[in-house]
């Protein structure tokens, strides 16, 4: 079942499909704040500049958990193409996730130590919602099995309309954009210095950043996996769903850790809940 | 017959070990009295799995019901006495009450319907036994060895205390046989005597100190566990009246719903008592004032899995009924709640206690849908909730007497100041919450076993969110542990040899079982599953090369240490451009200095224990209330 081959396209794409991703972003960015932009190559340069530094470190371990958060979110996106078991990769996300909090409370510094826990708050506001998704996709196709989810016939998102719109809800707080880049923020008006990754620098802030790319992809493909009846239409979808996470990013203030973790799990309560119920009905007898 | 005789060693051994060491008064005698049948019992417990391999259940008649029954019966009796009088004494009259009316029940079962009962097989072994047997054999006395160091260093501490230790030890291995003679019983009677006597031992081990407090606490167990009890023979006289004579366990899961589903729901009350689950978790919590180890021991290896254990075994008769799904939804929703509590909780013994509740709720949870998916899901989570809980209690012990604390905001920097414990916490934390390790793979393996259940979905949205909230705090901890304060000394010392070849077991123990976990499902899980569901349940070969990969990515990235480094810049963290001094003191205002702490997020106005808990209660006993009432109104129409 495991499909290596796109697991290995992934691992060498991934970064430069992300970087080119986090280029447009930022020129459309700029385009809707009436700027000009940086090219759109500008991430590739930024991080190209980030390894000629040099590493500053507050104590070693930080470097650890920064390659193990690489490492294991390269994991979970290459399992990911690879049709691995989609709670499996649900796992290993949160493992790698937890990498970087890990990093940030090693550091023993306030800002980035408040940060770790607003990571954790926020990772506690997606989970319920991702792992809901997961199971509302195996209701839908009876199978755990990304491949099988990717090629099935049947229209996901036509059964899953509710669990799809939660999950656009938590995919702006994975995303790290406004309002929910509580923990840590790509615009230049931070709030926490700058969260979880405010001890870290040169190459490991690099080596974060690339990461980033790695799971922009990834969750990409999550979202492809809605539409994977046809494939036209799930890049089409893939394309506007980012965005409209700009546009939400551009159009929105930051709001607290309170209102972020109440209404993702209102949400995921309310979608889980109803859209579950719904499709077991459908499928026909008891739920 | 030779395999009879390993089912009673194991039962009859810990009780003359206890005998010794309540004679034994000397460290040295004790030390070796402790160590050596803590051997002999993890050896035969071992010796039993193999020699029981590929055998299926097996079912004994060796020890002839009479006049066992009747010893049994006597004790019971004493046992009743002995709580009466300490009832009285300590004023505890809702003790005093219940003990009453469960010893009048037993008096009357005995005198009208005992003659007409007949069990022709009162011992049996079968795979899930053995691997309660291996956890109780393995864990258990890794405990007790542990408690060798920790109760030496204990009673130093605290002079003003009485050293009662003979009696301590006496009491941990009574417990210990009782466990076993609860899993190897197949005549509800004796499963009942040995019920009995693990109420009394728990009470006794948390009433230790002597303290105010602990007697409280003691006595709270015990009307708890007492109510239990009274469920329990209220069971066992319901079969004696309407069930045709029959009270083995073997039996009872034959004999259909129709009669066996309402004793099961009482012993299944029983159950929930004893497994902690709301609204009767405060007994739990309140446990905490015992020493250590015996925290480690009611939740990791005995009491509390005894209730689970017994859930377990009646699966079968819960599987697809409402009173199932009721008893299922009380275990999700302590599953719920006291995650959150935990969030709340900054005492690290009081974590771990809420995280145990929650932990049994999820067995609960899938005993009361009974599928045999939920059944695979419910050992699998009772084994390596044993292991990881078992260690983390233990570390904790260890650090509370190096740092004199159990908060964890007090655990700053543990990997700075004690590497070896720190790392041995870690891998227990680990442990708890994260891919690949165990407690995962059961979570996992619950998911699954919910997703083909009807009403499922509702299990599978209370889960997602429980362990959402299991992560938050978890992570919390181990980032408190992981936290490089620089400046900071090891203050790690000589760790008590016993302590430490406990706490290396155990961390040993919790990465060879997620190694091993793929023979432990296929050799124990799948066929007791076969033969009492005629289905297995297991993850395909994919996922387990996948978690095997996981793991020793886990394992070998920190060996990247022993890798040499270019020295790297070290810079201050970030503080806002205060001057700081290397220790974390800034300059405040008016030229103050303050040193810089960092605390949790505790989250108290949304997780609190006063806001959650009576909450839980409520909703809980509501539950339990239908369940009965759900289950008589079944009875009567049927």
């Amino acid at each position: 079942m495991i499909n290596i081959v796109w697991g290995i396209v992934f691992v060498l794409l991934a970064p430069v499909i992300g970087g080119l991703v986090a280029g447009i972003d930022r020129k459309i960015t700029a385009r809707m704040q009436g700027r000009v932009g940086p090219s759109i190559l500008q991430p590739f340069y930024d991080v190209g500049k980030l390894f000629e530094k040099e590493q500053a470190v507050v104590n070693e371990t930080q470097i650890f958990y920064a390659i193990c958060y690489f490492i294991f979110m390269i994991f979970t996106g290459a399992l990911f193409f690879a049709s691995g078991d989609l709670l499996l990769v649900v796992f290993a996300l949160t493992l790698a996730q937890i990498f970087l909090v890990l990093g940030a409370f090693s550091a023993n510094s306030p800002y980035s130590y408040v940060g770790a826990e607003r990571e954790l708050l926020q990772i506690m506001a997606y989970e319920p919602m991702v792992i809901i998704t997961a199971v509302g996709m195996y209701v839908a196709t009876k199978s755990f099995n990304v491949g099988d989810i990717a090629t099935t016939t049947v229209p996901i998102v036509l059964l899953l309309p509710g669990i799809f719109l939660g999950f656009l809800y938590v995919l702006t707080i994975k995303l790290r954009k406004s309002p929910f880049d509580i923990s840590t923020s790509h615009h230049a008006h931070q709030e926490i210095v700058k969260g979880v990754t405010t001890e870290f620098s040169g190459p490991s802030l690099g080596l974060i950043e690339i990461t980033h790319w790695y799971e922009t992809i990834f969750l990409l493909g999550f979202v492809y996996l809605f539409f994977g009846f046809n494939p036209l239409i799930g890049v089409v979808a893939v394309i506007i769903v980012y965005l409209l996470e700009i546009l939400i990013d551009n159009t929105n203030a930051r709001v607290k850790w309170q209102l972020a973790v109440k209404s993702s799990w209102l949400i995921a309560i309310i979608v889980g809940v109803v859209n579950l119920a719904a499709l077991y009905f459908l499928a026909g007898g008891v739920p | 017959m030779q395999l009879a005789q390993l089912l009673i060693f194991l039962i009859l051994f810990p009780l003359i070990a206890a005998f010794f060491l309540f004679l034994a008064k000397k460290d040295l005698e004790r030390a070796w009295i402790v160590k050596l049948s803590a051997l002999a019992i993890a050896i035969v417990s071992v010796y039993l799995l193999i020699s029981t391999y590929n055998m299926g259940g097996l079912l004994f008649s060796v020890v002839p019901a009479e006049p066992t029954g009747i010893i049994m019966f006597f004790l019971e009796m004493l046992i009743a006495l002995a709580i009466l009088y300490l009832g009285i004494v300590h004023k505890k009259w809702l003790v005093v009450g219940l003990i009453l009316i469960q010893s009048v029940m037993m008096l009357w079962f005995e005198l009208v319907y005992a003659h007409s009962v007949e069990v022709s097989s009162n011992l049996f072994i079968d795979e899930f036994s053995n691997i309660m047997a291996l956890i109780i054999g393995i864990i258990g006395s890794l405990i007790c060895v542990y408690s060798l160091g920790y109760m030496k260093f204990f009673h130093e501490s605290h002079p003003e205390m009485k050293d009662r230790r003979p009696w301590f030890f006496a009491i941990m291995f009574v417990f210990i046989a009782a466990m076993f003679g609860l899993v190897f019983s197949n005549n509800i009677l004796w499963v009942y005597f040995f019920w009995e006597v693990t109420t009394l031992c728990s009470f006794l081990l948390i009433g230790y100190t002597k303290t105010e407090e602990a007697t409280t606490n003691a006595f709270n167990a015990l009307w708890m566990n007492l109510l239990g009890g009274v469920a329990f023979a209220g069971a066992i006289i319901y079969l004696a009246m309407f069930g045709n004579g029959i009270m083995g366990l073997d039996t009872l899961l034959t004999s259909g719903k129709v009669i066996a589903l309402i004793p099961a729901a009482l012993i299944g009350f029983a159950g929930l008592t004893k497994a902690a689950q709301l609204p009767f978790s405060s007994w739990l919590v309140g446990a905490m004032v015992a020493p250590t180890p015996v925290s480690a021991l009611l939740h990791s290896s005995t009491m509390v899995k005894a209730g689970v254990y017994i859930l377990v075994r009646l699966a079968p008769i819960f599987q697809a009924t409402f009173t199932g799904y009721l008893l299922a939804m009380i275990g999700a929703l302590t599953f719920l709640i006291a995650s959150g509590i935990a969030i709340s909780q900054s005492n690290a013994k009081r974590v771990l206690a809420y995280s145990t509740i929650a932990n049994l709720g999820l067995v609960v949870a899938c005993a009361g849908i009974g599928t045999y998916e939920a059944i695979w899901a419910a050992i699998l989570l009772i084994v390596f909730h044993a292991i990881s809980k078992s260690l983390l209690f233990l570390s904790v012990g260890t650090v509370e007497h190096r740092i004199r604390s159990r908060e964890i905001d007090d655990m700053n920097g543990l990997i700075v100041r004690m590497p070896k414990i720190a790392a041995m916490m870690v891998i227990g934390i680990a442990g708890m919450f994260l891919a690949p390790f165990g407690m995962l793979i059961s979570k996992w393996a619950a998911i699954r076993a919910f997703v083909d259940v009807p009403y499922g979905f509702v299990f599978i949205i209370i889960l997602a969110f429980g362990s959402a909230m299991t992560l938050f705090f978890w992570a919390k901890w181990m980032g408190k542990i992981i936290t490089v304060t620089s400046d900071s000394k090891n203050i790690e010392g000589e760790v008590d040899h016993s302590e430490w070849t406990a706490l290396t077991s155990l961390a040993g123990l919790s990465l060879i079982t997620t190694l091993v976990f793929p023979l432990l499902s296929t050799k124990l899980l799948e066929p007791f599953l076969m033969e009492n569901y005629g289905h297995v349940a297991q993850l395909s070969q994919d996922n387990i090369i996948i978690m095997i990969m996981m793991l020793l990515l886990l394992v070998i990235m920190p060996l990247s240490i022993l890798i040499p480094q270019r020295k790297d810049k070290h810079v201050q963290a970030y503080m806002g451009g205060r001057t700081t001094t290397h220790d974390m003191w800034f300059s405040g205002s008016l030229g103050v200095q303050k040193k810089t702490v960092l605390s949790n997020y505790y989250l108290h106005e949304y997780f609190g224990e006063a806001k959650l808990r009576p909450a839980g209660i409520w909703i809980c006993t509501a539950l339990i209330c239908i369940m009965f009432a759900a289950t008589a109104l079944r009875g009567v129409f049927l």
